[in-house]
């Protein structure tokens, strides 16, 4: 058990740093399509990872319910589907606005 | 293995509220929208830990219709930021 329990945290803890990175890369970027492009990746890759693992956790910690890992795969699917179509739906929809991309050496906003 | 977990919820709860900060002082409508479906994201998994935190497994399907929702809820206001109005 002791090596599922390692491979679980070695799972969640790749979750937790890019979930961390994608939200600091929504901080500290300098315009809105730089900022999409940080956490549009990051999020899903983040996503996906903290779900895998729990998923992983429960099929060996109850491998009596196989209901529930079914569900979680789904979600990872449904995750890696929907996110960027959803981040470029709004990608898409701020260019045609005409948010105007960021140059090198303008000011940050 | 329940410290990872509330170790992993800890984290989670801090990356919202970086990503709070873009939803609140974000300039303009887009980054707003893009924080708040991140902030989405980060509940889904959020709610799939906590599942195992507290060992019930009825928050995965809190999880699904909230991804759904998050979803529907971010396709709906692209279109409508991108053309001024939904059905047409």
């Amino acid at each position: 058990m002791v090596v599922i329990h390692v491979i679980v945290t070695a799972l969640l803890g790749a979750g937790i740093f890019f979930t961390l990175v994608g939200s600091i890369g929504l901080l500290r970027f300098p315009d809105f399509y730089t900022r999409l492009h940080a956490t549009g990746k990051c999020d899903t890759l983040g996503g996906g990872l903290l779900i895998l693992g729990t998923m992983v956790y429960h099929l060996f910690q109850y491998p009596e319910t196989l209901l529930v890992p079914a569900k979680l795969a789904f979600l990872i699917f449904f995750i890696f589907i929907a996110n960027p179509t959803a981040t470029h739906a709004l990608m898409k929809s701020a260019y045609k606005t005409g948010v105007e991309p960021w140059h090198l050496g303008e000011k940050r906003r | 293995m329940i410290t990872v977990f509330w170790i992993t919820l800890l984290f989670i709860a801090i990356a919202v509220g970086l990503s709070l900060y873009r939803a609140v002082a974000g300039p303009g409508v887009f980054n707003r929208v893009a924080a708040v479906n991140i902030i989405g994201t980060k509940t889904i998994a959020l709610l799939v830990v906590m599942g195992y935190y507290f060992e019930r497994p009825y928050f995965f399907d809190i999880a699904l219709l909230y991804a759904m929702i998050n979803f529907i809820g971010t396709l709906v206001f692209a279109r409508y930021l991108e053309r001024g109005e939904l059905w047409s």
